[in-house]
C-alpha cells in the first residue's frame, strides 16, 4: 500500500468506508485506523449479521487492495490454507519431458517443483500479492492446531515451502479475522490482534445503512422496516435479524410494490427476515402489535 | 484525565500503566505485551484524549465481551476518581463461594499392613458406590483423589480429510506423487481412509440449590474429563447453569483439581440459586449452542430436573438442543436410587428429547457415564 493512500485518521477511515456504503461508528473507525497504522491484525466478534465480513470487504474495496478470503471450517489444515502442488500438471510436464527425449532425472525433478505448478491457497496468495487484505473468516470454526499455524504466519509474515524456499511478504498484508465465538480463541492469537465487538447498529445508523445499500426503497418504507426490526431484536427470537436481513426484507417489500408496511405483506415476506419457524410465529404475533402503534 | 496536583506530576505512560494495573486487579488478563500494545495505540490516537484512550484500551487489552464490560467499569472508576491516582481497586474479584471443600483433618497414617490394604481396597470399592451427597468430609476427600481413576475416552467423529492407511480406498494423489519420484513409472499403490477426530463434549452442570450437594463432585468430574481429553482449548467445554449460564472451561483447564475448582468457583456467580432450566438452556442455545458449540457435539446435562420455571419452555429448548447436538445425555443424581421415578416435571418435559438418561450420584455411576460418552 502506498503511504499516501493510507488514511491518516479515524475520520478518514470512516469517510473512506462510507464511500463504499459501509457505515461504521466512531469506535470501529478508530480501531480500524489503529489496525492500519500499527499493522496489527483485527479480530472482530459479534452477533451474526452485524457486518464483520462486510467490514473486510469494504476495507479492501476502499483501499483498492485485493481481498483474499480464507473461510475456516472444522478440519481445515495448512495445505488448504497455504499451498498444494498441481499433480496432474506435474505428470503431464514429466510426460512431455520424456517425449522430448531423455531428460536428466535431476533436472527433471527440479523443473517439477517450479512455481508454475504451485497452487497458492489463500494465506500464501495473500503473502505473494501483498499488499493485500487477508480475511480469515470464522476462525472459531477451525481447530486449535490451525490457530497455532495461523499465529505463526501472522507473526512472521513468511511461509517456507521445502521445495522452493521461503516466501516472505514484502509488505505484511492487512488481516481481518472474524469469529462467532463458538469457542474461545487461544490467548496467544488474541494477543496478536486488536479486538472489537460489533453490536447491532442503532436506529439511525441502520436506517442510513438500508438507505445506502438499497437506495431504491422509499424512505418511508425503509423507516418502517428499520423500526420494526429494531424492536424485534429486543423480543426474544432464536435468531434476531441482522442488518443483512433488514436490507433483504426492505428489498423484498419494495419488489412487491409495497409503499407502506401492512400486516398482510409483512407476513408474506417474513421469510426474508426470520429463518426459524418458531421465530416466524412470534414475529407475526408481535407485528400485529407493532404496526398498530 | 485528572491528576495535575502539584508535586504529583506523572508522565502519561505511567498513568496508563497504572490504569493497566488497575485492570489487572479488576480481572482482565493484562500481559506485558498487551500493555505495550495499549501504550503504542494510545500514543497513536493521542494519550491525552480520554475517548481515544478508552478505544485504544478496549481494542488492545480486551478479548471478550466480558472483558469489555469489566474494562468500562474500571475505566469509569479509574478516570473519574478525582482524588489522584489509582487507590481505587474496582471490581475486586468476588470471594470464592465454594463451600464444599473437604475440611482439613489430621489423619495419621502408619505402616500399611496387608490387612489394612485389603480393608482399604474394599472400603474404596464401597466408596465408589456411595452417594456423594452422603459422604463425611474425610470420605469426600478420599473420593476426590479417586476421580483420577476415571479413564475417559473421547467419542470420535469422522473427518472430511483422509489419512494414509494400509488398506481402504486408493489414494490417487499420493500414488501419483510417488510415481512422480520415479519419473512417472507406476509404483506402489497408496491407500487412504477417512480420518477421525475427537467429537466435542459439552457439559452443562446445574449448580442450583437442589443440586448443591452434587455440584462439587460434578465439577470434579468435569475437570477430570477436561484434563483427560485434551488440554488447551480441548474438546471438552463446561458451563454451569442455574439462574444464569457461566462458561468455566478456562478454569477447568488448570491442571491441579483443587486450584481449578477454586477458579471455577470464583467464576460462577449463582451458586445454590434457583433453577430456571428452560430459560438458561435457551440462553445457552442462543448465545453458544446454535452458533456451533453444541452442533454435532455430545451434550451432557447434569440436573435433577427441579424446574421452577415453565416446563413447556424446557421441553421446547430440549427439542432444539436435540436437533443441534449429536447426542443428548441427561445425568440425574436421583436416577440410580431406589424408588426413583421420573416424576419431576422438568424431567418429564425433557425425557422425550433425550438419547440417554443415566444415573449420576456416585463414582461408579460416573465411570458408567464415561463409558456412555466414549461410545456416543
Amino acid at each position: 500500500m502506498e503511504p499516501s493512500s493510507m488514511p491518516g485518521s479515524a475520520r478518514e477511515v470512516s469517510a473512506l468506508l462510507g464511500r463504499t456504503g459501509y457505515l461504521c461508528d466512531d469506535e470501529l473507525a478508530t480501531v480500524t485506523y489503529l489496525m492500519l497504522a500499527m499493522q496489527r491484525p483485527l479480530l472482530l466478534e459479534g452477533e451474526p449479521g452485524t457486518g464483520k465480513t462486510a467490514l473486510a470487504e469494504a476495507l479492501a474495496e476502499s483501499l483498492e487492495l485485493p481481498l483474499v478470503r480464507l473461510q475456516c471450517y472444522e478440519g481445515i489444515d495448512s495445505t488448504q490454507a497455504l499451498y498444494d502442488w498441481d499433480f496432474p500438471r506435474q505428470i503431464l510436464h514429466l510426460r512431455a519431458l520424456e517425449a522430448g527425449g531423455g531428460a536428466d532425472p535431476e533436472e527433471a525433478e527440479k523443473s517439477l517443483y517450479d512455481e508454475r505448478f504451485l497452487l497458492a491457497r489463500p494465506v500464501l496468495a495473500a503473502l505473494q500479492q501483498s499488499p493485500a487484505l487477508l480475511l480469515v473468516d470464522e476462525v472459531d470454526r477451525a481447530d486449535d492446531e490451525f490457530e497455532a499455524f495461523l499465529l505463526e504466519v501472522l507473526s512472521t509474515w513468511q511461509v517456507s515451502i521445502p521445495e522452493l524456499g521461503t516466501v516472505r511478504a514484502a509488505t505484511p498484508p492487512l488481516v481481518v479475522l472474524t469469529s462467532n465465538r463458538t469457542r474461545e480463541l487461544h490467548d496467544a492469537l488474541k494477543r496478536r490482534c486488536l479486538y472489537h465487538w460489533i453490536e447491532h447498529p442503532g436506529l439511525d445508523r441502520e436506517l442510513q445503512i438500508v438507505r445506502s445499500r438499497a437506495p431504491e426503497v422509499s424512505e418511508a418504507l425503509a423507516g418502517q422496516v428499520v423500526r420494526v426490526v429494531q424492536q424485534l431484536r429486543d423480543r426474544d427470537l432464536q435468531k434476531p435479524p441482522g442488518v443483512a436481513e433488514t436490507i433483504d426484507w426492505a428489498r423484498a417489500l419494495h419488489h412487491l410494490g409495497t409503499a407502506e408496511l401492512d400486516l398482510e405483506t409483512a407476513s408474506a415476506t417474513l421469510g426474508a427476515l426470520v429463518k426459524y419457524r418458531e421465530d416466524a410465529d412470534r414475529v407475526r404475533h408481535a407485528l400485529d402489535q407493532l404496526l398498530r402503534t | 484525565m485528572s491528576p495535575d496536583e502539584p508535586g504529583e506530576v506523572r508522565g502519561g505512560d505511567e498513568i496508563l500503566l497504572a490504569f493497566a494495573r488497575a485492570l489487572r486487579a479488576g480481572g482482565i488478563a493484562v500481559t506485558q505485551d498487551r500493555a505495550h500494545g495499549f501504550l503504542a495505540s494510545a500514543a497513536e490516537l493521542g494519550a491525552d484524549d480520554p475517548v481515544a484512550v478508552r478505544i485504544a484500551g478496549r481494542a488492545t487489552l480486551c478479548a471478550s465481551p466480558d472483558d469489555l464490560a469489566r474494562f468500562d467499569q474500571v475505566f469509569e472508576a479509574f478516570f473519574n476518581a478525582r482524588d489522584g491516582l489509582p487507590r481505587t481497586r474496582p471490581a475486586a474479584p468476588t470471594e470464592p463461594r465454594f463451600t464444599d471443600f473437604p475440611e482439613e483433618d489430621a489423619s495419621g497414617e502408619g505402616e500399611p499392613t496387608d490387612e489394612m490394604v485389603r480393608a482399604a481396597a474394599s472400603a474404596t470399592e464401597l466408596l465408589r458406590q456411595r452417594d456423594v451427597a452422603s459422604l463425611t468430609p474425610a470420605e469426600k476427600r478420599r473420593l476426590d483423589g479417586m476421580f483420577a481413576t476415571l479413564r475417559p475416552r473421547a467419542p470420535m467423529r469422522r473427518t472430511a480429510r483422509h489419512q494414509r492407511w494400509h488398506r481402504g480406498q486408493v489414494d490417487a494423489s499420493r500414488t501419483l506423487r510417488s510415481s512422480l519420484r520415479r519419473l512417472g513409472e507406476p509404483s506402489v499403490i497408496e491407500w487412504r481412509r477417512r480420518g477421525t477426530r475427537p467429537r466435542r463434549i459439552v457439559l452443562l452442570v446445574d449448580v442450583s440449590g437442589s443440586m448443591s450437594s452434587y455440584a462439587d463432585a460434578l465439577l470434579r468430574l468435569a475437570h477430570r474429563l477436561t484434563q483427560a481429553l485434551g488440554q488447551a482449548a480441548g474438546p471438552v467445554e463446561t458451563f454451569t447453569i442455574g439462574t444464569r449460564v457461566t462458561h468455566i472451561s478456562r478454569a477447568l483447564r488448570i491442571r491441579d483439581p483443587e486450584r481449578a475448582l477454586v477458579a471455577a468457583g470464583e467464576t460462577v456467580p449463582d451458586w445454590s440459586g434457583g433453577t430456571r432450566l428452560g430459560e438458561t438452556l435457551r440462553f445457552f442455545l442462543d448465545r453458544w449452542g446454535q452458533r456451533g458449540m453444541a452442533r454435532g457435539a455430545v451434550v451432557v446435562v447434569f440436573s435433577d430436573g427441579w424446574e421452577r420455571g415453565d416446563t413447556a419452555l424446557l421441553g421446547e429448548q430440549m427439542a432444539r438442543l436435540r436437533r443441534i447436538a449429536h447426542r443428548v445425555v441427561w445425568v440425574n443424581p436421583h436416577r440410580g436410587k431406589d424408588g426413583y421415578e421420573a416424576v419431576q416435571q422438568g424431567v418429564v418435559a425433557a425425557l422425550p428429547h433425550l438419547h440417554d438418561f443415566v444415573a449420576g450420584h456416585s463414582l461408579a455411576t460416573y465411570a458408567e457415564l464415561v463409558e456412555v460418552l466414549a461410545d456416543a
